[in-house]
């Protein structure tokens, strides 16, 4: 096991239990066969490296071990290193393969065998294969491979339950003869004592070795697939020539922003304005804050301590409940729904494709906008799906522009519902300072960190039409997931503010505050609530917003700054959790620091002006001139350095 | 001609990938030197699109610029 490096996890359980990988290419459908061995729920998609994490759940005598997909586990990335481990370690591997793309899965198939553990095959999406006029021959596969073959179309469950009947038949399949020849001359050379999987692990870490083993594994697996694959040519599939469409720039491009369009139409005008109107005004506050208040008003006095703490304007009893369900959850749920269907349609990917070229500016490569779509649900979640990034100058770049320019579902649904009732020209003003500190900071930050963006190198699903139980089910369990996470938090935060209203706290606070929020932003005193608030969750903030009395421009100043402003409590956490400590706490004070002077500049500005579109252009020339500043300071620090000779990887 | 100014919608054979590292990435993902792949698409100075065996792989622009190709009509025109 010493060959690869030392994994973070324990995988090593208790003696006398049986270990089961499920091992495969990216979206190979590997998840599918995880939730119906162990009946765990792990997230499904139609875009590679949905699965970050190793999960493990029980299927009789088996701990089975879900794995992000990998193309081969030579130490490229942490994740392969960490899957190296796992093959090594396993008494059997369930390898899932695409039977769309087996010239490029056999080549992981094939590296599993040469380590000798015992194998099964599962050949998932014949039906697709069939489509595009591919037929497979699985005996044939099979006595190729030397490990048993089984055909199944996973998201429909055909051949599930034949794939977990034909565990017990697993057995080490045959290596590849030059293979073996190379790996037993390294060893002589080497004298390296171990088992056989340890020692091919060892061998492919030297890049010579590698390179030489890839090639041959490169032949043998093309040999293989002509033997099995017979191709009759079809026209092209409707998915594929519309995937083909949707990268032309004249047509990606305005679907691209018609898609944005959708979402802002479906979650701010629609949802935050028609459906919130229904839930919040007429079902929770309507009927079910005078229910509890009638029906505890008679027990407990409405103007004694515990009455305002439970059923006051922050009643534990109340506010989060009317938030929660009445405001955020048909938000959510709206939101998940929507981007559950991209991914399953495979949309995401081509998105990278599409912005690439954009992002290149701040540093990212095209993948990053995956993060940046989920963090439109979730920031937290969109958090750790930055380790699908290539490298961690990207992911350092883009979990800091997360933390601070992306608003979270419910936030966004807030948000567009209270920009949607604002002059044309101020929704103008926030789209235009929230890109200017997205693109400005991104620019900042790319100029001043060492290194290069890495290079994108993305495969693209094939487009398909969602699959509407898939997409159901992920909406449910995600928004779900948000309520467990977000009730809690928002009973605390009622409590917190309760306790400070009640204690007159809450004014003092207020009063300490004003400079910077009266003086500085030129809100009303009571805004410091909000940022109290959000710094519980900023959804909770912003929500808080929506009942508060603002002049237009103070509702723009407000919005901005509270978007920008920290993370919520999870966000934060895992922003610790992801980064080293030291880095997390620079970013988090950072956060702080450009929220409060965004908002105050723009305020500024616009007192002095009294023109929106001269604090928008006065806003875009500040932050062009501390990008300038950014740029001359890197240029300056290159020349007094020796020129550094230009690692990749 | 390299993979990112090879015109588009030809059938390309890649003559040699020039960074040693994703030349083993590139043997896993079924691209190597000899293989001929379809240039589907090229965004404007950004990625490229390839199609194999009814698969896309999009490739950073700057990546592209470093991978030789030929075009495979021309490569048949030149040895009749």
């Amino acid at each position: 096991m010493a060959a690869c490096q030392k994994s973070p996890i324990n995988i090593n359980p208790d003696s006398g239990v049986k270990k089961l990988v499920l091992a495969g290419n990216p979206n190979v459908g590997k998840s599918v066969f995880f939730n119906y061995l162990t009946g765990l729920y792990v997230d499904v998609a139609n875009y590679p490296g949905t699965t970050l994490d190793i999960y493990t759940g029980r299927y009789q005598e088996w701990v089975v071990y879900d794995t992000p997909g990998i193309y081969g586990f030579s130490s490229f990335n942490q994740a392969e290193k960490l899957i190296c481990d796992l093959i090594l370690g396993a008494d059997l591997v369930l390898n899932i393969v695409n039977a769309v793309t087996l010239d490029r899965d056999l080549f992981l198939t094939r590296q599993i065998i040469d380590t000798g553990v015992p194998v099964v095959v599962a050949l998932n999406m014949g039906d697709e294969a069939a489509r595009r006029g591919l037929r497979i021959d699985t005996a044939v596969l099979s006595r190729e491979l030397g490990v048993p073959v089984v055909p199944a179309v996973a998201v429909e469950g055909k051949g599930l339950k034949e794939t977990a009947a034909a565990l017990v038949q697993g057995k080490p399949g045959h290596p590849d003869p030059a293979i073996t020849e190379q790996l037993a001359l390294w060893r002589r050379q080497k004298q390296f004592n171990g088992t056989l999987g340890a020692a091919l692990a060892a061998m492919e870490d030297d890049e010579i070795q590698r390179e030489k083993a890839y090639y041959i594994r490169r032949q043998q697996v093309n040999r293989v697939y002509r033997a099995v694959v017979t191709e009759t040519p079809v026209g092209a599939t409707i998915g594929a020539k519309l995937g083909c469409w949707l990268l032309h720039p004249a047509i990606g491009l305005p679907v691209l922003v018609g898609v944005l369009g959708l979402m802002y139409w479906l979650l701010g005008i629609f949802v935050a304005g028609d459906i919130v109107d229904l839930s919040k005004d007429g079902l929770m506050q309507g009927y079910y804050e005078p229910f509890i208040r009638n029906l505890l008003g008679p027990v407990i006095a409405p103007e004694s301590v515990a009455g305002r703490l439970f059923f006051g304007e922050y009643g534990i009893l109340t506010m989060p409940f009317t938030l929660l369900i009445g405001l955020l959850l048909p938000l959510v749920l709206a939101f998940y729904f929507f981007l559950a269907m991209l991914e399953d349609v495979g949309y995401l990917p081509r998105m990278a494709v599409l912005t690439d070229r954009m992002l290149k500016q701040i540093g990212l490569s095209g993948l990053a906008v995956i993060p940046f779509i989920l963090g439109f649900g979730c920031v937290t979640l969109a958090t750790i799906t930055t380790r699908l990034l290539p490298s961690e100058r990207e992911r350092r770049i883009a979990i800091f522009l997360l933390g601070l320019v992306i608003p979270c579902s419910a936030q966004l649904g807030v948000l567009t519902g209270l920009l949607a009732v604002l002059d044309p020209a101020l929704i103008g003003l926030f789209v235009v300072v929230m890109l200017t500190i997205f693109i400005g900071v991104g620019t900042i930050m790319d100029r001043i960190l060492p290194g290069q963006p890495a290079d994108l190198v993305l495969e693209l699903p094939p487009l398909q039409w969602p699959h509407l139980r898939n997409v159901l089910r992920k909406t449910v369990v995600k928004s779900m997931d948000f309520l467990n996470e977000a009730f809690p938090l928002f009973v605390g935060g009622a409590l917190v503010l309760g306790s400070l209203q009640v204690t007159g706290l809450l004014t003092r606070l207020e009063v300490l505050a004003s400079p910077l929020t009266v003086g500085w932003l030129h809100l009303p005193p009571e805004t410091a609530r909000i940022f109290i608030m959000g710094m519980v969750r900023r959804d909770l903030g912003a929500a808080a917003l929506v009942d508060m009395p603002l002049a237009s421009e103070q509702a723009v100043v407000a919005l901005i700054t509270l978007t920008l402003f920290v993370p919520c409590f999870a966000a934060a956490m895992m922003i610790f959790k992801e980064r080293p400590k030291k880095e997390g706490l620079v970013m988090w004070l950072l956060i702080w620091v450009i929220a409060f002077s965004t908002g105050g500049v723009v305020a500024q500005l616009l007192a002095t002006f009294e023109s929106i579109l001269w604090t928008a252009g006065l806003f875009i020339l500040f932050l062009a001139l501390l990008a300038g500043i950014a740029v001359f300071f890197a240029r300056l620090r290159e020349k007094g350095q020796p020129v550094q000779p230009m690692v990749k990887g | 001609m390299t993979l990112a100014n090879a015109p588009k919608g030809q059938i390309i054979r890649i003559v040699n990938i020039r960074q040693p590292l994703f030349r083993s990435r590139a043997l896993g993902l079924g691209l190597f030197e000899g293989e001929t792949v379809v240039l589907q698409e090229a965004i404007p100075a950004g990625p490229v699109v390839i199609r194999k065996n009814q698969r896309e792989l999009a490739v950073g622009r700057r990546l592209a610029e470093d991978i030789d190709v030929v075009l495979v009509s021309l490569e048949g025109a030149n040895r009749s």
